[in-house]
């Protein structure tokens, strides 16, 4: 396994306050890393760092074998899809144009791009003929995280950033989307960040989960190993999760 | 006259300066939108840059529309009367809209879409072109709106420089005392606003309707208006070119002025091969002035006592003669020429009905002050205050009456007279209704007032390149009586006829 994406003791301020403190991280080719994080623990600057947002004050981030400050930092981000908890659709575009943004950014030919768009809108399950024509405001919000999706691979970009996406979702529509993601994830095999707050989601879709506290990481492994680790800080993350299954199973006694 | 006759008697002429009103209102709002939006973009992405930007335009909008008119007119290039300095003037006013609402619209732009755009890999520049500037066009357009209500608005002042526009009607209407007139500006320049900004609030709804609902591109809006703007300016540029041969004669804005005006122009046009240019109605002295001096007027008839204390700031003085030739020897170092009087003066009058004269054999102010203490006096409120007016005047001839002055507005004191309310006035020599009240002027025996002789003025360079202008203006000299002055006025004034009529008839008789 080779790896795509590199942390080389990064140390990145912004104002006042230290955010990565000497972090280190290898990214492999393939995988679906879930950083999991409270508030504040540095989970957005890490994928802001890797598209070149943010620049590391010291250590070096090297993606797909270039360091971030080697790369134009437009072609570095046309080769990286992202996706917003606030998706950011456009809404003076429609759902199809805003699907083709970064293609037509890279400059395709309309024929490929009308072919992308369909095959994209089909894979996150809203057909091209009913919606590749509306407007973003007329789509409910599941609908429209699964449109950032689909904007963020449009361009078949070999790395996919996720902040937060499904986190201003209800329970059961983002039930319904980790579902998918995970049928994506398995037809498109991307090199996926994934940050989320909820430990719960980093066990559902990580195929590794890395626990940061104060812009370091405390742990970084497979789900099996992270539920069972000794790290109190480590602990305390997983509480909430022990305690809804303690409880589900104290419903099922008689 | 009402006001729908008015428009209906003057139809060609309204229409005409409608659509010079119009053309005014178009060219600067574009011009100001192809230099404001730029301005704008770079205000809302370069805030420190930006600030004194706003700062300026902001600043602008505060001078007052006609001194920023006496700023300009001396200037190369945007200054000088007509159109010209109009239209910079109007693009000033109409900056300020738009570069807000750019600012405004760019910067109200939702934080997440500018971070979206940019982690999908935009530059600024197509973050600017995709993102910002089509969300921002509502905000845009509203801007345009205000700034094109507000054109119309303030290009009624422009008239004020000879640009035209129903300001014109405005003005004169001011002039002649005219509310018919007045509104025929005012009410038609109203309601264009108000059409205007309904039209200009339909094509934002659409802007922001296409936005939001269909997600079409908003290209052809920014195309439409790119075109407008293009159009305009080019069409202003080729009304500019190609203007030769031509004597632009000048005018104040008042009857008398415009009659003058009038007299000279078909004058030259009667004895030269020039094409006359008429820029009649210009607001007042000081523009006059200006307007000569940088050549945007070639001749216009000044009143030497207005040019030596009000244009060449001399202390006050009542000899006639003196007063002319100081005037002529000033003018003539600015490369300006003095012509001779025209033969009437346009001075203070004081007044009593012609009745009371006639059967009193009441001649000169002297005459009166023996008879004024069983008198009622009435006069305009500046000549009560100003020491060169009532107080000198009553020491200068001894004058008491009954009971102290009455302050009246001008534009009764004449029919106060006549009806008997009061018994001496002062007025204006060359009023038309002096001959229409029957009223008598005194003489000034005592040279109380300073001299008012109307004389043409015009620039030297134009008379030494055309001396058949000379010649014609010349012919003028000593030709015009007060009384012919004041039934000319009567004319306009009271009978409500064409000045252009009214100065083509005394020449007429003048041959």
């Amino acid at each position: 396994m080779s790896t795509e994406i590199a942390f080389r003791d990064v140390r990145l301020t912004r104002g006042a306050m230290d955010v990565l403190r000497g972090l280190s991280l290898a990214i492999d080719r393939g995988e679906t890393l879930a950083l999991v994080g409270r508030s504040g623990a540095g989970k957005s600057t890490i994928l802001k760092a890797i598209n070149g947002l943010l620049t590391p004050q010291a250590g070096e981030i090297v993606v797909r074998g270039r360091r971030t400050t080697e790369w134009d930092p437009f072609e570095l981000r046309r080769s990286i899809g992202y996706v917003l908890q606030e998706v950011g659709l456009f809404p003076h575009l429609t759902v199809g144009d805003n699907v083709a943004i970064v293609p037509r950014l890279l400059g395709w030919p309309e024929a490929r791009l009308a072919t992308r768009v369909r095959d994209l809108l089909q894979l996150v399950g809203l057909p091209a003929d009913e919606y590749a024509g509306r407007s973003p405001q007329a789509l409910s919000g599941g609908q429209r995280q699964r449109v950032g999706v689909a904007r963020a691979l449009a361009a078949d970009p070999p790395i996919l950033l996720m902040d937060e996406p499904f986190g201003a979702l209800d329970p059961v529509t983002r039930a319904e989307l980790h579902h998918e993601f995970r049928r994506i994830q398995s037809e498109v095999r991307k090199t996926i960040v994934l940050v989320t707050h909820d430990m719960a989601e980093a066990m559902a879709l990580g195929s590794r989960i890395g626990v940061l506290a104060d812009g370091v990481l405390i742990a970084l492994d497979a789900p099996k190993a992270i539920a069972e680790s000794g790290d109190d800080r480590v602990r305390a993350m997983l509480r909430p999760l022990v305690e809804a299954s303690a409880a589900l199973e104290g419903r099922q006694e008689p | 006259m009402s006001l729908l006759s008015f428009l209906a008697a003057h139809r060609g002429e309204f229409l005409g300066l409608l659509v010079q009103h119009l053309f005014l209102v178009a060219i600067s709002t574009g011009a100001a939108v192809l230099m404001g939006v730029p301005l704008g973009v770079l205000a809302a992405r370069r805030p420190r840059a930006g600030a004194p930007i706003v700062w300026i335009v902001n600043a602008a909008q505060t001078i007052p529309s006609l001194a920023m008119f006496g700023f300009l007119l001396p200037l190369p290039l945007i200054g000088g009367l007509g159109a010209r300095v109009a239209i910079t003037v109007l693009i000033v006013y109409a900056l300020l809209p738009i570069v807000r609402t750019t600012v405004a619209g760019i910067q109200s732009v939702d934080p997440t879409l500018v971070e979206a755009g940019t982690a999908l890999g935009m530059t600024p520049r197509q973050l600017l072109r995709q993102v910002q500037l089509p969300l921002a066009l509502p905000s845009i357009v509203a801007g345009i709106r205000v700034a094109a209500v507000i054109g119309v608005g303030t290009a009624t002042i422009a008239a004020a420089v000879g640009a035209g526009g129903l300001g014109e009607y405005i003005f004169r209407g001011l002039a002649m005392v005219d509310p018919t007139v007045i509104l025929a500006g005012a009410i038609p320049s109203a309601l264009l606003a108000l059409a205007l900004d309904g039209a200009l609030t339909l094509a934002e709804r659409g802007v922001r309707s296409t936005l939001t609902r269909s997600g079409a591109r908003p290209r052809w809006v920014i195309a439409a208006l790119v075109t407008i703007s293009i159009v305009a300016i080019a069409a202003a540029v080729l009304a500019r070119a190609g203007s030769h041969q031509v004597v632009r004669v000048g005018s104040k804005n008042f009857t008398e002025q415009i009659i003058l005006g009038e007299i000279v122009a078909q004058t030259i046009e009667a004895r030269t091969r020039m094409t006359v240019e008429r820029r009649l109605n210009l607001g007042g002295t000081f523009i006059c002035d200006r307007a000569i001096r940088t050549g945007d007027i070639d001749v216009y008839v000044e009143y030497t006592g207005t040019a030596h204390t009000a244009i060449f700031r001399q202390p006050a003085d009542t000899d006639p003669r003196r007063v002319f030739e100081a005037v002529r020897e000033r003018y003539s170092s600015s490369a300006l020429t003095l012509f001779d009087p025209l033969g009437f003066e346009n001075t203070f009058a004081i007044l009593v009905r012609g009745d009371e004269a006639r059967s009193r054999g009441l001649k000169t102010i002297d005459d009166a002050s023996k008879q004024s203490s069983r008198w009622q006096a009435g006069f305009g409120y500046e000549f009560i205050q100003r020491a060169d007016g009532y107080p000198g005047l009553a020491k200068t001839y001894g004058l008491t009456f009954r009971a102290p002055p009455r302050a009246m507005d001008l534009s009764l004191i004449y029919r106060a007279l006549a009806d008997r309310q009061v018994d001496l006035i002062a007025g204006d020599a060359t009023s038309g209704l002096i001959e229409a009240y029957d009223l008598a002027m005194l003489e000034d025996n005592r040279r109380y007032f300073p001299p008012y002789d109307a004389a043409a003025v015009a620039r030297s360079a134009a008379l030494l390149a055309h001396p058949d202008v000379r010649d014609a203006i010349a012919s003028l000299s000593g030709r015009i009586t007060v009384t012919d002055m004041r039934r000319m006025n009567h004319a306009v004034d009271a009978e409500r006829r064409d000045a252009a009529d009214v100065a083509r008839e005394f020449l007429a008789r003048l041959r």
